[in-house]
């Protein structure tokens, strides 16, 4: 494990936030945070990078503890932290030749490292201009750049794609996903389920400063429940007796002509559902199945208690 | 805390030297580009210098020409206004992510500070040139001859770097870049209280003291005693005790709030 934590807690004054955080990331994987505001993501990433003192707990990035041997981990990690950490009156390509120098890569070096980045996020045009002219979608780009010119092992992202528009955030997307072709390890933080979804091997959802669950994307689903099946019908008394045919596992909707039955995904069962109920007349106008999203097992995770009974309703 | 691995390019003087000059070069380069912090830090002490001789001057006695008075009043105003512009750049690296990116790549995290540092005496240095050349251009005619301009631009140096130190200071200790602007309000208005403008003896009594015993007051009496050839007595002395004392505290106490703020 490239990343170990065990056991993180920290506080700020008298408000917990962490209690108790373990976390494991395979070298060359992606790691997603999830969680919502004030669930204990930015800190624990602040503590993974060295920037904050967790109270108790273990931290080990590639061997070394962030605690006792801050030197070390940095020089195999790198941060790109929620504001886009550029300047505004460098153009880009300065920008990157600075991050370059402070790695030590000599002047040219840096030059070249600044140019090959510049190239790999499509920002070899606006390279030579002021960032303040760039757009969010850019800066971002050119700050995930800039965290990669040391070619660090472990990159840390918190919150990469917050506030940007639809577009800027698939091409973030796309500069996340080449980057995971390199064999880099990556752990971000996130609140929306979709990057989670598309990005992580592991997702690991945080709320009220402790890990609440954890696994693929398709585990956490699962874990929270089944593929189901609605059937729309003409009217009520077709649902009905549609639903005395298909048994007590049939839950018929208040709010319409519907009823939800659990099933297994296959088409083979769809087939036997569809053909029974044709054969006693009462053919459904409409067939969706739908799989819990990421959104559910968020909600379900992650809400007070009374909207979990709601949801479960 | 002990470190126990450290890689070698990362190590030792050298790397330190290194990722100063990096950062000093980033501070220099986004303040030429700042152009209204650079207008205004040059054009304020010129319009002020204009309306103490032109206006006020008239009726100001000092013994001797206002203006060869009042232009060593000017430079510190002017170091005063471009150390304030360090606070506010420093708070800003301070408030937005620069200073974690910074502080999680394996460099000497004091470069930050050096940086803006050194980047303020150049900017200062320019500045008083400008400052002094318009002086000369509004009447003033200093008597000093080679060693007198080298020890003034010496004490000047001293000076302005231990205010940007302590302006450096100021500005990680903000918490934001307008209260990083009113934390050196000080800086600005300090030499208002001093013999820059008047000679001390014309203040009440109160106001005395508290003018002849601030730092600035033995830095403008040794400044226009080295331009001008009024005597300096311990004045000289005193300034460089200031300074050094304004130095040797605003360092350490910068690198202190440094390590506090980004380490809880």
């Amino acid at each position: 494990m490239i990343v170990e934590v065990r056991g993180l807690q920290k506080s700020f004054g008298d408000h917990r936030v962490l209690d108790g955080v373990d976390l494991d990331v395979a070298e060359g994987t992606v790691l997603a945070l999830l969680g919502p505001n004030g669930a204990g993501k930015t800190t624990t990433v602040r503590i993974l990078t060295t920037l904050t003192r967790p109270d108790a707990g273990t931290v080990r990035i590639a061997g070394h503890d962030v605690v006792r041997e801050p030197e070390a981990v940095r020089a195999v990690i790198s941060l790109t932290g929620q504001s886009a950490a550029v300047d505004d009156r460098q153009t880009g390509r300065e920008n990157l030749v600075m991050a370059g120098r402070l790695a030590h890569l000599g002047r040219r070096g840096a030059g070249r490292r600044a140019d090959e980045l510049l190239e790999r996020f499509d920002l070899a045009e606006a390279g030579a201009r002021r960032v303040q002219h760039w757009s969010g979608g850019m800066r971002r780009r050119l700050d995930l750049a800039m965290s990669l010119v040391g070619t660090p092992r472990v990159v840390f992202l918190d919150e990469p794609t917050t506030g940007l528009d639809p577009a800027s955030r698939l091409t973030m997307w796309d500069a996340v996903a080449e980057l995971v072709t390199t064999g880099t390890t990556i752990v971000l933080t996130t609140q929306y389920l979709e990057e989670a979804d598309r990005l992580a091997d592991r997702i690991v959802v945080v709320d009220g400063g402790r890990v609440v669950a954890s696994g693929t994307a398709d585990e956490l689903k699962t874990a929270v429940g089944s593929e189901r099946l609605e059937l729309t019908f003409a009217d009520a008394d077709v649902r009905d007796r549609a639903a005395g045919l298909l048994g007590p596992a049939a839950v018929p909707d208040a709010a319409g002509p519907r009823l939800g039955l659990p099933t297994d995904g296959s088409a083979a069962h769809l087939h036997r559902v569809l053909d029974d109920l044709s054969a006693a007349g009462l053919g459904a106008s409409r067939v969706t199945s739908t799989r819990p999203t990421l959104d559910d097992v968020f909600l379900t995770l992650t809400a007070p208690a009374a909207r979990v009974l709601e949801l479960s309703r | 805390m002990t470190t126990t691995t450290v890689l070698p390019a990362h190590d030792g003087l050298r790397a330190a030297l290194s990722d100063s000059l990096t950062m000093i070069g980033r501070s220099i380069r986004l303040t030429r580009r700042d152009v209204e912090t650079l207008v205004m830090s040059i054009a304020l002490p010129l319009a002020l210098m204009a309306l103490f001789v032109y206006v006020f001057g008239g009726a100001i006695r000092t013994g001797g020409e206002y203006v060869d008075y009042v232009v060593p009043g000017i430079i510190l105003l002017c170091a005063g206004f471009g150390a304030a512009s360090t606070a506010t750049a420093v708070a800003a690296d301070m408030t937005g992510g620069m200073v974690d990116r910074l502080r999680s790549l394996p460099i000497r995290s004091s470069a930050v500070l050096t940086g803006h540092v050194v980047a303020s005496v150049a900017r200062n240095a320019v500045s008083t040139a400008v400052v002094i050349a318009a002086a000369v251009a509004m009447g003033f005619r200093p008597d000093a001859g080679p060693v007198e301009w080298l020890l003034t631009a010496a004490l000047l140096l001293f000076y302005v770097f231990a205010l940007s130190w302590l302006a450096a200071f100021l500005g990680v200790l903000a918490g934001s870049v307008e209260s990083a602007n009113a934390l050196t309000f000080a800086m600005v208005f300090l030499p208002y209280l001093s013999s820059a403008f008047v000679p001390t003896s014309s203040m009440p009594a109160v106001l005395r003291a508290v003018a002849e015993d601030q730092p600035i007051t033995p830095v403008i009496e040794t400044a226009r005693g080295l331009l001008t050839g009024t005597p300096i007595g311990s004045s000289a002395v005193l300034a460089v005790l200031w300074c050094a004392g304004l130095l040797l505290v605003s360092v350490n106490a910068a690198s202190w709030a440094f390590r506090r703020r980004t380490a809880s």
